[in-house]
């Protein structure tokens, strides 16, 4: 309940924050949302000397689309932001499935979607719709910007690729390649809890047939996995009941579960079995409705 | 004209809580509001393993920490003798470990320093050296011949066995058992769950050396209890010790025992002559203190093919943890599992039980339960929800069959206690009616065709409210009874003073409707004291459903009295012969001329300004109340829910609840504590627990894994009343706080076994997780929730 | 705050990091040097001596500590105090004016929204946060917005009843204004 001692800093330009993370030398956390990072300074889970608050950095609060249908949502972007965007529930299905998921109504007024990616934890909801949809995390340091995909940002759990004087300072959805269907199902035993398993799926499709798709699970493995073989297995095919028990299968098969109170390993593949065929089967039936 | 009662706020009054006033504005006063001047914080230091021999601790960098005072290890007290505590059940209980640590979460240091961040620093910074020692997280382990002693400070302890104990009758239940057409069999285990009020416990101790007065805030549900074991432990003289009990955020059990905290923190004050606060943080609260259940069921029942239930027989192994701490009447080991069976009228039953010590939390406390009742009342309708599937009969045609006739009170059940009345199948048919059960079960069977699992489970029980009698009922040897003092001032004010706390019962609004009630003075003109030792009178205190039963009823009787002394004043007042003198309610009038009469406040102030001749002034008195009986209410619950086969995720459909408590003093209020009880009932059965895996490592020390639900998954609940007034007790209540809790779980999981009919499968231990439920539906075999937790299990 | 006397401790050493910070709470502005590693909830409690904003976990999960930070309802268990520094803070003890009780607090009365007590502040800002955006909440609305709050004593019906009964209140008094 009681946070061990450091310094804090609130810098004012993305420079000034970026120097002050040289000077901590990888003991210096950074502080967006704080929705993680609080909690494990109070259980002293976690005990950086320094901490660099982004909350007062200018340009950070965005959620566009560019012409080509990119999406960004900036560092500062709350969860409850995404919840209520209409450019995410009009454009982007897997994100606007997973926002009102994530944690509880008060703590997504405060957490951040790129937070919550640099976090890096197995169970976050973000990671997994990032993945499924191809995207990526914008990085700047001290030799400038580069551009990480979110399937080679986390490296452990907990862990990311980003150096120690690094800051995400946006994350990128790329344009979908046809018409971007998806969705996200988690099973929680309540508001709140973490997933026991959860599955997120982005699916574009064109002329009926699948042109790109994603498949990511939650809570089921050190990190966030990449069911790549399961969407692969979808691409450039339509959707239907073979296809779909074919990719369930295939995702079932990724998933790397361990027995725990919230259920055993044999289970929790089970519900990533069945989570992901119940989402491509709505969105098949829907695509069909809408056909 | 008499008074309107209801406008007065006296019995059956919705009346709204004066308590809320504060709370309302953020002007509760919990313990960890109060402030001190010179006030010290201080903070524990917690076993990370469950078993060890501690080799060492050094806590001079603790020391070294600008701002510490303080720093306290058990080679400390043991200088003091006070390493050890007695615990509420005739054990002991290490205050601050000496040789060894037994469960993860045990106190083993203390730090008082200036903040509680600092006091936390200091923690952080002591070394202690431990040497592992083997784990026992369950009693098979616990039992094993080669089990390492988890007690070697006891003499004369030579295993993990902390007691045997039985209760019935062995021979003529062996015979029902041999006359039996079908015996009907069901093992399960009721996980260890925690009561888990939002507010944690914490104290702040102030010892003022000048005085030699010893004063305690704490977070206590039984002040005078703990006023008593102070004194023992601490050795300090009972009239220099005053524990206040302000506002507490929620009780459930947890509160009623001695912690180490409060201890520690009290020897810091003496030691430091400063107020020292403790206020313990979440996982302290959850790995450390009082937890409930976990207690393993074997139970058999002879019965007659038509359903007639001839013998039970039961035997349980209760897993106490290092230390057997459970709260409960001293005469009995597995608080009153033998109430089970109450409701129902059968000729004979048998209950053994054994107790083992485990690498686990201390504890066994009442949560929202009057001591094991929760269990016994789950055991019993799992079992007759078990045995009405084994006979074919309909679930709610098997209660009716047994249950005990409405003519038949006082009735002495098969373990002895003496039920006092009730309307039992009334009850369970208004429930039935209001759930629409021929309807429901048409609808399942339809759904069932469509691949869909309903199911629908009921519970019905009577439950013992309101310990003492203090024949039978003492904890530490202290009777169980409780005492009211009440002072009507000259105006017809009044304060009133008892020995229950209330921790969100609304004791402030409910007591003052009782005055009403019994002087006609309206509620509002009563305010109510409770939690202060050196101001209250005497009593047990609140918890197991006990304080409308007993101290309600000497507020009830102490009320009396003062009308008693009115109507002497009355008399002299209205010059007439106390035999002259009629009472309504709130005025003494004459008999022959009704409207001559004297108010209840004319007699106050008379009371005060013109007595007759000889008659001691004033309008005060007091009452102690030592129940002649318990309290036996009787509730039916009836949940409905829908299983996914897919996924075993089970939703509550409905939850109809029929609540027999006798008279509602208000019914608001009773009608808040139903619905409290059944969303704990709701938790329990879906998601609430703690468990541990091989280390002993405690899974559900936090929020983010023992699980509350909230006000999304809480079901909506539908109330119904029956009243039959308790014969014995002044004003026809019976307890009610505890029945849902009590009763409710059994009716969830109930539901989902009947949803799950088909599958063979006869148990499935709490909470029903939907890994659970798919795991019993997939294999069709029954599904334990026992310890450990095992990792690599497929 | 008095300025006829202010201790000089000598327990804080010159290498404990201390800012400065103003914050207003309740619209009264305070201006304090405090450690970054304090809670705001601790500062709202210790340091402001407004103890009506409670503290009931340490995970961030019930929500006793809820209080609104420019305008939006956060748990202050899991900001720093120095993160307050230039906003607004508003907590139970701002609901009421001198003129009255807020309609929030009167409903959980009336609908005996509340048992021990504890929970309450916490749920009764979740709840103003949801009637300041949603002036018409269905029941489904009101449990959404509030299940970042536990409570234990009530089962939820009740608070939910005395957010819609605050609701409605809050409705009748405007269309009397508007009248």
């Amino acid at each position: 309940m009681y946070p061990s001692r450091f310094r804090y800093e609130a810098p004012t330009s993305l420079e000034e924050a970026i120097a002050l993370l040289q000077q901590g030398a990888g003991e210096a956390k950074i502080l967006a949302g704080g929705q993680s990072l609080i909690p494990l300074l109070k259980l002293r889970f976690a005990a950086p000397e320094l901490l660099v608050d982004i909350n007062g950095l200018p340009g950070l609060d965005h959620l566009v689309a560019d012409p080509d249908g990119t999406i960004r949502i900036g560092a500062l972007v709350r969860h409850e932001h995404i919840e209520r965007s209409t450019l995410i529930t009009e454009r982007q299905p897997t994100i606007a499935a997973a926002a009102p998921l994530v944690a509880d109504p008060i703590v997504r007024t405060r957490g951040t979607f790129v937070g919550s990616l640099c976090h890096a934890d197995p169970q976050g909801d973000w990671a997994a719709c990032m993945i499924a949809l191809d995207g990526s995390i914008v990085a700047q340091g001290p030799n400038g910007r580069r551009t990480i995909p979110a399937r080679e940002f986390v490296t452990g759990t907990f862990e990311n690729v980003l150096d120690p004087a690094e800051i995400a300072v946006e994350a990128v959805i790329p344009p979908p390649q046809g018409e971007a269907h998806g969705g996200y199902l988690k099973l929680e035993r309540r508001i709140g809890d973490f997933a026991t398993a959860a599955v997120a799926v982005a699916a574009d499709l064109r002329d009926g047939q699948v042109s790109r798709a994603g498949i990511a699970l939650v809570g089921v493995g050190a990190t966030t996995i990449d069911a790549r073989e399961a969407a692969d297995s979808l691409v450039d095919g339509a959707l239907g009941p073979e296809a779909i028990d074919r990719a369930a299968d295939l995702a079932a098969e990724a998933a790397h579960p361990r027995s725990d109170h919230r259920g055993s390993a044999s289970y929790k593949r089970h519900i990533v079995r069945t989570f992901t065929a119940r989402i491509l089967t709505q969105l098949d039936r829907s695509t069909q409705k809408a056909a | 004209m008499a008074i309107d009662e209801i406008k007065i706020g006296g019995m059956g009054a919705r009346q709204r809580r004066v308590e809320d006033n504060r709370f309302i504005r953020g002007k509760g006063n919990y313990v960890d509001d109060i402030v001190l001047p010179g006030m010290l914080h201080m903070e524990i230091l917690r076993s990370p393993v469950a078993h060890a021999r501690i080799r060492s601790i050094d806590v001079s960098r603790a020391w070294e920490i600008p701002g510490v005072r303080l720093v306290l290890t058990g080679e400390m007290l043991a200088a003091r003798n006070l390493a050890w505590m007695p615990t509420l059940s005739y054990d002991t209980q290490a205050v601050l470990a000496t040789d060894k640590v037994r469960f993860q979460g045990q106190e083993v240091a203390a730090v008082v320093a200036d903040d509680p961040y600092i006091a936390k620093d200091a923690c952080e910074a002591i070394v202690v050296d431990y040497e592992p020692l083997p784990v026992i997280v369950n009693p098979d382990q616990a039992m094993a011949p080669d089990a390492p002693l988890i007690r070697d400070d006891k003499v004369n302890q030579h295993d993990n066995r902390v007691f045997d104990w039985e209760v019935g009758d062995r021979e003529r239940t062996e015979q029902a058992f041999a006359e039996a057409d079908v015996v009907s069999t069901l093992e399960l285990h009721y996980p260890r769950s925690h009561p888990s009020p939002i507010e944690t416990c914490g104290s702040i101790a102030d010892f003022d050396r000048s005085t030699e007065k010893l004063t305690v805030y704490m977070t206590t549900q039984a002040p005078h209890i703990i006023r008593a074991a102070v004194a023992m432990v601490a050795e300090l003289p009972e009239h220099m010790i005053r524990i206040i009990s302000p506002d507490i955020g929620g009780g459930f059990g947890n509160k009623v025992p001695v912690y180490p905290g409060y201890v520690v923190s009290i020897l810091a004050s003496i030691l430091t002559e400063r107020p020292v606060k403790w206020i313990e943080d979440k996982t302290g609260n959850l790995i450390s203190t009082g937890f409930g259940r976990d207690i393993y069921l074997k139970g058999e029942l002879a019965l007659r093919s038509d359903g007639r239930i001839l013998g039970v027989r039961m035997h349980t192994t209760s897993d106490h943890g290092a230390f057997f701490s459970d709260a409960q009447p001293s005469k009995f080991k597995v608080g009153l599992m033998h109430s089970a069976f109450a409701c129902y009228d059968i000729p004979t039953a048998h209950l053994t039980a054994t107790g083992v010590y485990t690498n686990k939390a201390p504890g066994g406390v009442a949560y929202r339960c009057s001591f094991r009742v929760t269990e016994a009342m789950y055991f019993q309708e799992r079992m007759v929800h078990a045995a009405a599937d084994d006979l074919g009969i309909d679930q709610a045609e098997i209660r009716r069959r047994n249950f005990v006739r409405d003519d038949d009170f006082p009735h002495r059940t098969a373990f002895g206690f003496l039920t006092d009345s009730g309307q039992y199948t009334k009850c369970l048919d208004l429930g039935l009616e209001a759930v629409d059960y021929e309807g429901f079960l048409r609808e399942k069977e339809e759904a069932r065709k469509q691949g869909r699992l309903l199911g629908i489970g009921i519970s019905t029980m009577t439950e013992p409210l309101g310990a003492g009698n203090s024949r039978e009922y003492d904890i530490l040897g202290i009777k169980m009874f409780d005492a009211a003092e009440l002072r009507v001032h000259m105006t017809g004010k009044a304060i009133l003073r008892t020995g229950a706390k209330t921790q969100g019962q609304g004791h402030e609004t409910t007591w003052a409707q009782i005055v009403a009630h019994e002087l006609g003075i309206p509620a509002n003109d009563v305010v109510v004291e409770e939690g202060d030792t050196d101001t209250a009178p005497f009593g047990m205190g609140t918890y197991a459903s006990r304080s409308t039963p007993v101290a309600g009823a000497a507020v009830s009787m102490v009320a009396r009295k003062i009308r008693a002394k009115a109507r002497k004043i009355a008399a002299h007042l209205l010059e007439v012969s106390e035999e002259d003198i009629e009472w309504e309610l709130g005025r003494f009038y004459v008999r022959s001329a009704p409207d001559r009469g004297v108010t209840i406040q004319e007699c106050a102030m008379a009371a005060y300004s013109n007595v007759p001749d000889g008659m001691e002034p004033g309008l005060e008195n007091h009452a102690y109340y030592d129940p002649p009986n318990l309290t036996w209410p009787f509730a039916a619950y009836i949940a409905t829910v829908e299983v996914d086969p897919e996924t075993g995720v089970w939703d509550v459909l409905r939850v109809v609840a029929v609540d027999d408590c006798g008279v509602r003093i208000n019914p608001m209020i009773v009608e808040g504590q139903i619905m409290g009880g059944l969303t704990e009932a709701y938790a329990m059965s879906s998601m609430q627990f703690i468990t541990f895996d091989a280390d002993g490592n405690c899974i559900g020390s936090n929020y983010m894994d023992y699980l509350l639900p909230t006000a999304w998954e809480t079901p909506g609940f539908e109330l119904h009343e029956v009243v039959t007034p308790c014969p014995h007790h002044p004003i026809g209540a019976k307890g009610v706080g505890e029945c849902a809790t009590v009763g409710g779980p059994a009716a969830f999981v109930n539901a989902v076994m009947d949803a799950l009919k088909d599958t063979g499968v006869r148990n499935i231990d709490m909470p029903l997780l939907p890994d659970r439920v798919h795991r019993a539906l997939t294999t069709g075999a029954d599904v334990s929730g026992a310890p450990p937790v095992d990792p690599d299990a497929p | 705050m008095s300025s006829l006397f202010n201790e000089v401790t000598s327990t804080r050493s010159d290498d404990v990091p201390v800012r400065r910070v103003t914050i207003t709470v309740n619209g009264e502005t305070h201006t304090a040097d405090i450690e970054p590693r304090l809670l705001l909830a601790h500062l709202l409690r210790q340091g402001l001596k407004l103890t009506g904003t409670h503290t009931g976990c340490d995970t961030t999960n019930c929500g006793a500590c809820t209080v609104l930070f420019d305008g939006r309802p956060v748990k202050s268990c899991t900001m720093l105090a120095v993160q307050a520094d230039g906003h607004e803070v508003t907590t139970v003890e701002g609901l009421n004016t001198p003129s009255g009780l807020h309609p929030i607090q009167e409903g959980f009365k009336d609908e005996h929204g509340l048992q021990c007590g504890f929970c309450t502040p916490g749920m009764m800002m979740a709840a103003k946060a949801l009637l300041d955006e949603n002036p018409a909440p269905s029941e489904e609305d009101v449990r959404w917005a509030l299940a970042g709050n536990l409570c234990r004593c009530t089962g939820y019906q009740n608070i939910v009843k005395a957010v819609l009964w605050a609701a409605e209140r809050m409705d009748d008094t405007e269309a009397e204004e508007a009248s």
